[in-house]
């Protein structure tokens, strides 16, 4: 297998789906001339034409709102938000047509839409435009929201969700374009709503997505040479939520940490929370402790952001705490 | 609208209960059905259900004193109604709280609190106690355990207040209670195996002073008494259980396996039966005359931690074997699991106390008053037996009855044994 970026596989799958069927077409900031804010689309504009790869205004709700209508036409349109922070001024067209469209006029439209969008901090973008904020798009019944941990992960699931004819939400992290991994050769896809164990282990659960994925892969490294095998679980998908190989795990190892890059309150890992709550009970030995974000805006120095900032050290310690 | 809450009376005997523990405080909310309190009476620690909704707006008593039946335990009522000294019906007025009131009777007998520093702001803190919360379900509202070590526990027949708990504070967690059911399965296995030469003194342990449960100590009290106060006399019988097993059979065939019949079942309905044929010996005894119960209630002995308790069949005698079956193994489970009901150990008007399962041939009784006589069961063996002059395979039972010599004699008594005989070794008379 190769192993390629996440910035290739995505701009891989992108490629493939646009030669596949043309009714796929891009539409964002930035997106055709310039290739993109994190040149995922560099080429595009050159191979497709300004047809499929438009560059448009500094207007979100104008980008999501035209591609909504494309889409109920029959169109397949992939909209680029070049932060999901920009997303907060479409957010009528996204959380309130989009996700509803299908559901109010009786199944006569569907809506085939994929809005990218660039998540998360650490790039000292300052409090503006560096949240995660995905907890606020996955409380929405009918938007599907996508937010893959690894190469193999983003392509196969961003064809999916070009595929797929409900909207979706497809998250991206802003510091993880560099991330390499092994990608199988040829097509494949991956199902959008089904959690993976991305690591085996026996001690404890960690349930996480998208950077927690990166941080936890490396916080379970470092347990390990301490004797501590973590089992991760990543969501890959927040909604629709595959719990299963959650509590499939928590039944086998009792103790388990939530991982995420978001603020803690109202947040991904009090949904998982109490989803194992309600559904394993039984199996709980220790209290289930969540990882995430410090609950202020995110600082812009970067020594208070890195310390705002969910990091490997604090998963090793609410990994030891709850294995106490 | 006010209303008040009394000592319950849970069995002819009662005369009080101790208030153990208040699982309501003063402020909570509190549904009808909702446990208020646990009381303890001679034979067990139950479980008081609010007999009305609304706000706990008193409790009259303090834990661990000793309350006599009917007297009134607290007050429930809407929240913001004036309560007097007891429960003052006829109050509507809804302006004056009493959180100063309420709380300061709450504290009556500890030091009262001077009204001025009772403020509506310190109100919310007082009226919700932390431990008020903690303390739903598991064993023992004291034990800090997580819910896995509960299930283990539970599923393995642990007592959680035996483990040491090894979590933070104290917590009971998985490998606690694994290591006490790896023990237990260890040490049978070791001590079988290890070698007698290898043998050195290591030190004898030092004596260990185990404080009464309130179990226990309930337990001491009444078999004290009933040993000497109560002339036993006792009767021994062997019983042919041929046809009692082959029925068993035959009939388990037919049912899931939660509903099988035990051979305790069947011998449950063969006391009633008989029982109804010598009244006197269900009975007790008043001093100048004997009450003949006109209930045949057959209370069945149950190990529990730490001591016994006895559940009760209600109307055995009436009731068909497969209803019996499911009523005792219901009633035993709650025993077993700390839950038992009031209704559950009340009323029986005799009693059978089964080892079998511990491979007993046979022992003997003390009668649990106030009942006249108890049946001590050993367990259905196979053994030879001279049928028609030949050496045969047989099933044999041996029970003994333990009977109050102030109510009965000998010769009754053998004749009861021999009518339990009449329904064991004919068990289709139980059917009929």
């Amino acid at each position: 297998m190769a192993k390629i970026t996440m910035r290739e596989a995505i701009s891989q799958a992108l490629m493939e789906e646009m030669d596949r069927d043309p009714a796929v077409f891009i539409m964002g900031e930035e997106v055709g001339v310039w290739g993109g804010t994190y040149a995922v689309t560099k080429g595009f504009y050159d191979k497709y034409g300004a047809d499929r790869v438009k560059d448009t205004p500094i207007a979100e709700n104008a980008i999501v709102g035209a591609a909504i209508g494309a889409a109920m036409v029959g169109q397949r349109p992939i909209a680029e938000l070049m932060t999901i922070n920009f997303a907060f001024s479409a957010m009528d067209y996204i959380v309130n047509q989009a996700p509803k469209l299908h559901y109010m006029f009786g199944g006569q439209f569907t809506v085939p839409l994929v809005i990218r969008a660039v998540g998360g901090g650490g790039r000292q973008l300052g409090a503006t435009h560096s949240q995660t904020p995905d907890a606020i798009f996955a409380h929405f019944p009918g938007l599907k929201v996508v937010s893959p941990g690894t190469p193999e992960d983003a392509k196969g699931l961003l064809k999916s969700a070009i595929r797929s004819n409900d909207p979706i939400l497809f998250i991206e992290h802003a510091t993880m374009y560099q991330v390499r991994g092994e990608v199988p050769e040829g097509e494949y896809l991956i199902p959008i709503g089904k959690s993976k164990v991305q690591r085996a282990g026996k001690d404890l659960t960690i349930v996480t997505y998208c950077k927690g994925l990166e941080l936890s892969m490396k916080a379970a490294d470092e347990l390990s040479k301490e004797g501590i095998e973590a089992e991760i679980v990543d969501l890959r998908t927040l909604r629709p939520l595959d719990m299963e190989p959650v509590l499939e795990s928590f039944k086998k190892t009792n103790r388990a940490i939530v991982v995420e890059e978001g603020w803690k309150s109202y947040g991904v890992g009090s949904e998982i929370v109490s989803r194992m709550y309600e559904e394993a009970f039984d199996y709980i030995d220790a209290p289930i402790l969540r990882v995430a974000q410090k609950e202020v805006p995110l600082p812009y120095n970067r020594a208070l952001e890195q310390a705002a900032l969910p990091q490997v050290p604090d998963i090793i310690a609410a990994a030891k705490e709850v294995l106490r | 609208m006010a209303e008040t809450i009394n000592m319950p009376k849970l069995g002819f005997d009662m005369a009080e209960g101790t208030l153990v523990r208040w699982v309501k405080q003063v402020g909570e909310n509190i549904n009808k059905g909702d446990v208020l309190a646990e009381i303890e009476t001679d034979k067990a620690t139950v479980e008081v259900e609010s007999p009305a909704g609304g706000v706990v707006l008193q409790l009259i008593v303090n834990q661990g004193d000793v309350v006599p039946v009917n007297a009134p335990i607290a007050v429930v009522g809407v929240a913001g109604e004036v309560v007097s000294e007891q429960s003052s019906v006829s109050s509507k007025k809804v302006d004056v709280v009493s959180p100063s009131k309420v709380e300061s009777q709450k504290s009556a007998d500890e030091k009262p609190a001077p009204q001025t520093q009772v403020t509506p702001a310190a109100v919310p803190s007082t009226v919700s106690t932390p431990q008020a919360s903690s303390i739903v379900h598991g064993q023992s509202p004291e034990i800090k355990a997580s819910p896995l070590a509960k299930k283990i526990a539970r599923d393995n027949n642990i007592n959680l207040a035996q483990l040491q708990g090894t979590g933070p504070g104290g917590r009971v967690v998985r490998k606690d209670v694994e290591l006490v059911i790896s023990d237990k399965s260890s040490v049978s296995s070791k001590q079988s195996t290890r070698p007698i030469t290898n043998y050195q003194l290591q030190g004898t342990p030092d004596d260990e002073t185990v404080q009464l449960t309130k179990l226990r100590q309930a337990i001491a009290r009444r078999m004290t008494e009933s040993k000497t106060s109560v002339p036993h006399f006792y009767v021994s019988h062997e019983y042919n259980m041929g046809a009692v097993m082959a029925m068993r059979k035959q009939v388990n065939e037919y049912l899931p396996d939660n509903e099988k019949l035990s051979v305790n079942d069947f011998i449950v309905k063969a006391v009633a039966l008989a029982l109804r044929e010598f009244p006197n010996l269900n009975a007790t005894f008043a001093g100048d005359k004997v009450v003949r119960h006109g209930a045949v209630n057959v209370g069945v002995a149950v190990a529990v931690t730490g001591g016994l308790l006895t559940v009760v069949n209600k109307n055995t005698d009436q009731m068909p074997l497969r209803q019996i079956s499911a009523d005792v193994k219901q009633k035993v489970a709650r025993a077993r699991d700390g839950k038992v009901k009031p209704d559950d150990i009340e009323g029986s008007t005799f009693s059978i106390s089964n080892l079998g399962m511990y491979d007993v041939e046979n022992f003997i009784a003390i009668v649990n008053p106030p009942e006249a006589a108890i049946l001590a069961v050993g367990s259905a063996r196979q053994v030879p037996v001279v049928e028609n002059g030949e050496i045969k395979v047989g099933w044999r039972m041996k029970a003994t009855v333990s009977v109050d010599h102030r109510v009965s004699d000998g010769a009754e008594a053998a004749q009861f044994m021999q009518s339990l005989a009449k329904y064991l070794e004919t068990p289709a008379l139980m059917l009929v």
